[in-house]
């Protein structure tokens, strides 16, 4: 069940989308805070940590605030959107950046073709859905993409999308969770996405 | 697959809907948010807030309303109108605007193209072009046509792919209100052209013009604004149909 009363935290470092997140959260009733403070964002029950824009330049800013050493060490569950997805792996081809490393995968360029656009942008369907952030009925539905670089298909992979490639759709390792599309953005089955991630 | 979108546009002065809209679950026919939230639940997939408004002392109104819209639509949504400035972009993006769209400031201007893209993603950078055909030529204008420039439409889709744009919206002015179609011939060469993704705009009329403008105009995405404000088509019905053509589409919602 929700607790409409735990302490959410989500990493505020002016990223793109993070009043979005906490839009989001808001509509399912739950009040989260934004922080930029190691030590509220440490004692939270969990963490979301967002992300649209560039990785080189986001790495940077993470780094100034002393915040990629606070994600490292984070216990409790966290959940990567997007670009904070792309960071929490190990490196980035988006201007050679070196990301956290928290979770070994590399993230690649999508390279267009004649049908198939770069960025991807749009609704595309998710598939091969593992653990509990996903429930089943939650296999093939659409969710929101947008981005230029994406993380291979792997070991870590808890669910996957087809563009160009098939793809790593979300990721996995120990409390880290990530998705590459924006549940935000996705309607009600994002939604649901994050309320399955709040009731870990 | 990733599946074609559906982007109604609302034409925004003052923090208001400028057409009048005719749904009878609206309660303020003015009203961005009230109206937004009605196709959200319609199943768009994306949507677009044009503000005509766009002088200096609005622009608080614009990031007022961007709010209002972003605390209630869980889908995204893109600001256009008198962005001039990195400053524009990034109180607009603060205020919860996942993509915004440029088109004149581009043009006078196109270094603000790579640098909006450098320092906010080529993702949330929309250009938008709006062009005539003049002799045989795609011609660029601004000012929703009134100004004419010396820009071709095709070498500037392709300058403005390069520079880092992450998406074109290409209005045709001559196909614009004309409910006969879109510019499936232009925008078929834009498709062939570019890397990036492309919405068409102008013409929409009927339903096959959404198969013709997916299938033979190779568009990503179309945009439409009268025919769904004064509910000609509605979407859900827009988006069965296309799903029965084969078009891959995003179910609507079915609560």
């Amino acid at each position: 069940m929700l607790n409409k009363k735990s302490k959410i935290s989500i990493i505020d470092y002016k990223a793109g989308n993070v009043q979005s997140v906490l839009f989001a959260l808001q509509r399912l009733g739950i009040e989260a805070t934004l922080s930029d403070d190691p030590e509220v964002i440490q004692n939270a029950e969990k963490v979301i940590f967002p992300g649209v824009g560039e990785a080189s330049t986001t790495m940077a800013v993470l780094k100034e605030k002393g915040l990629d050493k606070v994600i490292k060490k984070l216990k409790q569950p966290v959940l990567g959107i997007c670009l904070g997805m792309q960071l929490l792996c190990e490196y980035s081809e988006e201007n050679d950046t070196q990301c956290l490393g928290i979770i070994p995968q590399k993230v690649k360029y999508f390279e267009a073709n004649k049908n198939e656009k770069v960025p991807h942008m749009g609704w595309n369907q998710i598939y091969d859905l593992k653990t509990p952030l996903f429930d089943n009925q939650l296999e093939n539905e659409y969710t929101y993409f947008v981005h230029g670089y994406y993380v291979e298909e792997g070991a870590y992979t808890i669910a996957t999308a087809n563009y160009i490639q098939p793809f790593s759709a979300a990721i996995k390792k120990d409390n880290f969770y990530a998705t590459q599309f924006h549940p935000e953005k996705s309607g009600t089955i994002g939604e649901q996405i994050l309320k399955n991630f709040l009731s870990l | 697959m990733l599946a074609k979108r559906i982007i109604p546009c609302l034409d925004i002065k003052d923090g208001r809907t400028v057409k009048g809209v005719n749904f009878v679950a609206l309660r303020d026919a003015g009203d961005p948010v009230e109206q937004a939230k009605i196709y959200s639940n319609q199943g768009a997939d994306e949507l677009v807030f044009l503000d005509i408004s766009a002088t200096n002392e609005k622009r608080k109104t614009l990031r007022e309303l961007v709010r209002k819209i972003a605390a209630q639509i869980n889908i995204p949504f893109t600001v256009g109108g008198g962005i001039s400035s990195s400053e524009d972009v990034s109180k607009l993006l603060l205020s919860g605007a996942d993509k915004i769209s440029i088109n004149s400031a581009a043009v006078r201007n196109p270094k603000l193209v790579d640098e909006l893209s450098k320092k906010f993603g080529s993702q949330c950078i929309t250009v938008a072009i709006d062009a005539k055909l003049i002799k045989g030529e795609w011609i660029v204008y601004l000012n929703g046509g009134r100004i004419s420039t010396a820009l071709k439409l095709f070498d500037w889709a392709k300058e403005l792919n390069d520079r880092g744009a992450g998406e074109i919206l290409f209005t045709s002015m001559d196909h614009d209100g004309t409910k006969a179609g879109f510019a499936c011939d232009a925008l078929y060469q834009l498709s062939e052209q570019l890397s990036i993704p492309i919405i068409a705009s102008g013409g929409a009329g009927t339903m096959s013009h959404f198969k013709d403008v997916f299938e033979n105009g190779k568009a990503d995405a179309a945009l439409a604004a009268s025919i769904f404000h004064y509910n000609e088509i509605a979407i859900p019905d827009l988006k069965d149909y296309l799903k029965k053509e084969n078009i891959i589409i995003r179910n609507y919602p079915t609560t």
